[in-house]
């Protein structure tokens, strides 16, 4: 399976996703966000980072970065596309997936493990994996996930939430939430489903000397279901 | 403007020295060469009241492959890898301006790393703020916290340790110490010695701005009441351009273009031309009309002296101008050729075709001054005698509360979870332990660092304090499991020309020698930061000592956390139950007199490596040095970490109970074993006539220390977990 990464102007992730997708057998390439064209791939990522130094907005500057029409372009046509922190802003910038995301709650930058319950399996993301809720790690100034009523209607009756923060045992509720997302969202997709942006770094999590290792059961599950 | 002494004493400069620049250029310099001169010659620059005394340091080594006088030092971690890394101060802009201060301080760090040809791959940082009572603390703190969380964690750099205390004595004077540790090959490291003539000098990265001007002269004078005023001499950063800078560096590296670089930290296009230049023996002619400016009509002096942040000088080889250029263009990055290196030993500077300055480089460096300051030794303080009977009306429990949630002891989590400490994938230690530990990416080995400092200690006897923060950086290495290399020193004082605090320099810096020589844990690079004073008063005599070792197999690594129930836990080291200068003492019984724990090096280094051979051969399962808060502050740690209780053995040491748990003794440490090793763990201690006493045994929820007195898990936790997000919210 083919993977691109693409790598904005101040992208710091992209090289902690590349080895991820490497390690669980994708053959990824690393994309510059000045050229035109994607090479062919079944998964594109926008990693995380401080692409333009988040000034302006979080990912708004990148969003019109001259790749990002052929990846508009890829997701429009099925392609699968996902946005890892920074990635997610970028995505909601571009439009591929409804909402903003605002700073933080308490105007602090928050790194630390949290739970994340999933809420649709129905995904190439996430289908066949047999567990609820997982521990992967965030660490963002704005994750602090907000949208209109009428958007909230929508994703809700499109089941376009991905993923909660949540307690050890799945409970959703405000405590869990640390950056004051609306209804614990940390994670949406479009309303296809192929495009999925959230918070947490599963790239962070894919060995146990690291933070833990629920980000490698994410990865395998991915690659397998697109085979 | 004619140029005379007062204008020279506005720049900081002393009569004498004024007097010294016009005999050596047998003129009267102009107003850009004077600033260039006040540049050079500031204490910051220069060195110039502690050069003689850093020359005494142990500075070389088998693993050593670049010792002070570089950007940073460099040592050899095997397999052609080698790092480089560096602690730097960035105190009197975080007092001004903690925010800009702070996420500068990390800037400059990074930078003078990667300009090594190193990609960063930690930071650290040590910071010291007044009393938490104290009206400016809070600000500063939250300040000083965004502003390293916010340049560290835009780089992606993870920060993975750190150190923070508070004590009225920093009121007026906060202390930034950062620090970064980088990757490098071995045969690809670069140096800021200058080669060859008519080389092109290449300027990058971000354009000049009036920001930060006089930096350098700000950071080596002290405060008083019109501090306000200094604020424009702070410069402001832009981690996002240093990114940028990072990786276009890096790649250009990857070639062969470079001769020499040097980044322009403190002083600007001054000293970092004139580095370069004076390293390689040449001379260096810059037109700064090519200079890219922020602002319009910028003058020569300005130009010289601006701190503005993310820029590096390049001195290319010749015909490598374009593949530079086609990757800074890539970067968007400013690239200009903007002079060239000379024969003539001389820095000519024009502007408007003009010549507007013209200094020979040794009159700047070689002929910067040196003084030897008068310097008062301290003496060892009387120890205090303390009635046993005075230790039985406490309550164990309650002092215990009182210690754990003691702002220099209670847990810094709101602190380390602003700053992202993950990013890169290999942090297998984070923030909260004895060290930060990295793997080397895509090896079996790791690197483990560590800051440390003891301002009481250094304050009450500077000769032993000196020592014993070497000391304690060392354990912190072996408590990981890591065999200690090299040191990276700051060291943070008051006035230089104030006798006390001259000797405490002195004396810490002689302390610190002497331990390193024991240890072999040579110092590769430091930087001193001398008027940390508000008026007449200083900080206490403050060296941070940033201490980095190695785990060749990273799965060899320990944590504190408490394992397993149980097993049983051993401290190492003799208690002698030295109370003087202790928490204890200086929170509890209020006694602020008295010596410090006394060092013995012997002791030390032989506990120390007998504890890493039972890492090394897979027998300890946790382990923790005792430092501040003494032998129960380090257990209780290591019962919060693991969520897991220990009931202590009835004592048979010949010292109150309080006395044997909470003084601080030195070279000691706290070990957790299983009970099947036990045999084999005495033999080793009593062959290397380790003194050990066996404490107590792992249980459930509690932490049971007599008959009477019972703490659960929770009750240590709630001590030591809330204080800061309490005072910070």
């Amino acid at each position: 399976m083919k993977s691109a990464v693409i790598t904005f102007p101040g992208s710091n992730c992209d090289r902690d996703m590349h080895v991820a997708l490497n390690k669980f057998g994708f053959k990824n390439k690393m994309v510059w966000h000045n050229d035109n064209e994607l090479p062919k791939s079944d998964l594109v990522v926008l990693p995380g980072g401080f692409s333009y130094g988040d000034y302006l907005r979080c990912g708004s500057m990148a969003s019109k970065s001259k790749i990002m029409q052929s990846v508009i372009n890829f997701a429009k046509s099925g392609g699968l596309v996902m946005g890892i922190c920074n990635g997610f802003q970028i995505l909601v910038e571009s439009g591929l997936v409804p909402g903003i995301l605002l700073r933080n709650k308490y105007l602090e930058f928050i790194c630390k493990n949290v739970f994340v319950k999933i809420n649709n399996k129905d995904n190439p993301y996430f289908k066949n994996l047999d567990k609820e809720v997982f521990e992967l790690h965030i660490a963002h100034n704005e994750g602090n996930y907000f949208c209109t009523n009428d958007q909230l209607k929508e994703i809700v009756d499109n089941n376009q939430v991905a993923i909660y923060y949540c307690s050890d045992n799945g409970k959703t509720e405000e405590k869990f939430n640390p950056n004051g997302s609306l209804k614990n969202i940390a994670g949406i997709f479009n309303k296809e489903k192929n495009v999925l942006g959230m918070m947490p770094h599963p790239e962070r999590m894919i060995d146990k000397s690291l933070s833990g290792e629920d980000g490698s059961l994410f990865f395998k599950n991915l690659l397998n279901n697109i085979k | 403007m004619e140029v005379n002494e007062q204008i020279a004493i506005d720049h900081g400069l002393k009569k004498d020295e004024y007097k010294k620049i016009c005999d050596l250029l047998k003129r009267v310099p102009n107003l850009t060469e004077l600033g260039i001169f006040s540049a050079m010659w500031n204490e910051h620059c220069s060195y110039k009241s502690s050069r003689l005394h850093l020359k005494k340091l142990p500075t070389s080594g088998k693993k050593v492959i670049q010792g002070p006088g570089e950007n940073a030092g460099v040592i050899d971690i095997e397999d052609g890898d080698a790092i480089v890394f560096k602690i730097e101060s960035h105190n009197h802009p975080s007092f001004i301006e903690p925010y800009q201060g702070a996420a500068t301080g990390v800037g400059g760090i990074m930078r003078d790393v990667f300009t090594m040809g190193a990609r960063p791959i930690a930071n650290l940082n040590s910071i010291h703020f007044g009393s938490s009572q104290h009206k400016k603390t809070k600000n500063l703190l939250r300040g000083v916290v965004h502003g390293i969380g916010g340049y560290g964690n835009c780089m992606g750099v993870p920060t993975i340790a750190g150190q923070t205390s508070f004590d009225s004595s920093y009121n007026g004077n906060i202390l930034v110490n950062a620090m970064t540790l980088g990757l490098v090959k071995k045969n690809k490291i670069f140096y800021s010695k200058a080669a060859g003539l008519n080389k092109p000098v290449i300027y990058v990265g971000s354009k000049t701005g009036r920001d930060g001007i006089h930096g350098a002269s700000m950071a080596s004078a002290s405060f008083d009441e019109k501090i306000e005023e200094k604020k424009p001499t702070v410069q402001v950063g832009d981690p996002f351009t240093e990114k940028l800078l990072l990786e276009a560096c890096l790649e250009l590296m990857a070639g062969d273009s470079i001769i020499a670089i040097q980044d322009m930290g403190a002083a600007g296009l001054t000293s970092s031309s004139i580095e370069m230049a004076s390293k390689g023996n040449l001379g260096i002619e810059l037109n700064l009309n090519k200079v890219p400016c922020r602002e319009s009509k910028m003058t020569p002096y300005e130009i010289m002296l601006s701190e503005s942040q993310e820029r590096m000088l390049i001195v290319l080889e010749n015909g490598k101008e374009n593949i530079a250029k086609k990757i800074f263009d890539k970067w968007d990055l400013d690239f200009a050729i903007i002079g060239k290196t000379t024969n003539t030993r001389n820095i000519e500077l024009y502007y408007d075709e003009k010549q507007v300055a013209c200094i020979p480089i040794n009159t700047l460096v070689e002929n910067s001054p040196m003084y030897d300051r008068k310097w008062k030794k301290t003496k060892l303080p009387k120890k205090n005698l303390i009635k046993k009977e005075e230790f039985k009306k406490f309550k164990i429990k309650e002092v215990l509360n009182k210690i754990l949630s003691n702002p220099n002891v209670c847990s810094k989590e709101w602190i380390w979870q602003q700053y992202d400490h993950t990013v890169m994938g290999d942090t297998i230690q984070k923030p909260g332990g004895d060290s930060g530990v990295v793997r080397v990416h895509g090896t079996d080995k790791a690197v483990a660092a560590t800051v440390d400092s003891s301002a009481i200690y250094c304050w009450a006897h500077p000769l032993t304090g000196g020592k014993q923060v070497v000391c304690e950086s060392w354990r912190n290495l072996i408590s990981v499991g890591a065999t200690p290399i090299a040191i990276t020193n700051c060291l943070n004082f008051g006035s230089p020309e104030k006798e006390e605090n001259m000797g405490e320099f002195v004396e810490c810096v002689q302390g610190i020698g002497e331990a390193c020589e024991y240890l072999k844990f040579p110092v590769v690079s430091g930087n001193v930061s001398f008027y940390n004073q508000t008026k007449e008063i200083g900080i206490k005599p403050t060296p941070s000592i940033g201490g980095v070792g190695l785990i060749k197999d990273y799965k060899l690594m320990i944590t504190m956390d408490f394992k397993e129930i149980n097993n049983l836990v051993l401290i190492i080291g003799k208690t002698e139950g030295h109370i003087d200068q202790s928490l204890f003492a200086r929170n509890i019984l209020n006694e602020k007199n008295g010596p410090p724990p006394e060092i013995n090096l012997f002791n030390e280094k032989n506990n120390g490596e007998t504890v890493l051979q039972l890492i090394k051969s897979n027998l300890i399962r946790s382990a923790h040095d005792v430092s501040i808060g003494g032998i129960i502050t380090a257990v209780s740690k290591m019962c919060i970490k693991g969520n897991i209780g220990i009931e202590f053995d009835k004592p048979k040491y010949f010292m109150s109970e309080i006395e044997y748990l909470f003084s601080e003794d030195q070279g000691r440490y706290v070990i957790e074993i299983e009970p099947k090793n036990l045999k084999k763990v005495e033999s080793i201690l009593n062959k290397n006539s380790v003194h050990f006493d066996k404490f107590g045994k792992i249980t459930d929820k509690n932490m049971i220390i007599n008959e009477k007195t019972k703490v659960t898990i929770d009750e240590l936790k709630a001590y030591n977990t809330n204080w800061l997000s309490n005072y910070m919210n």
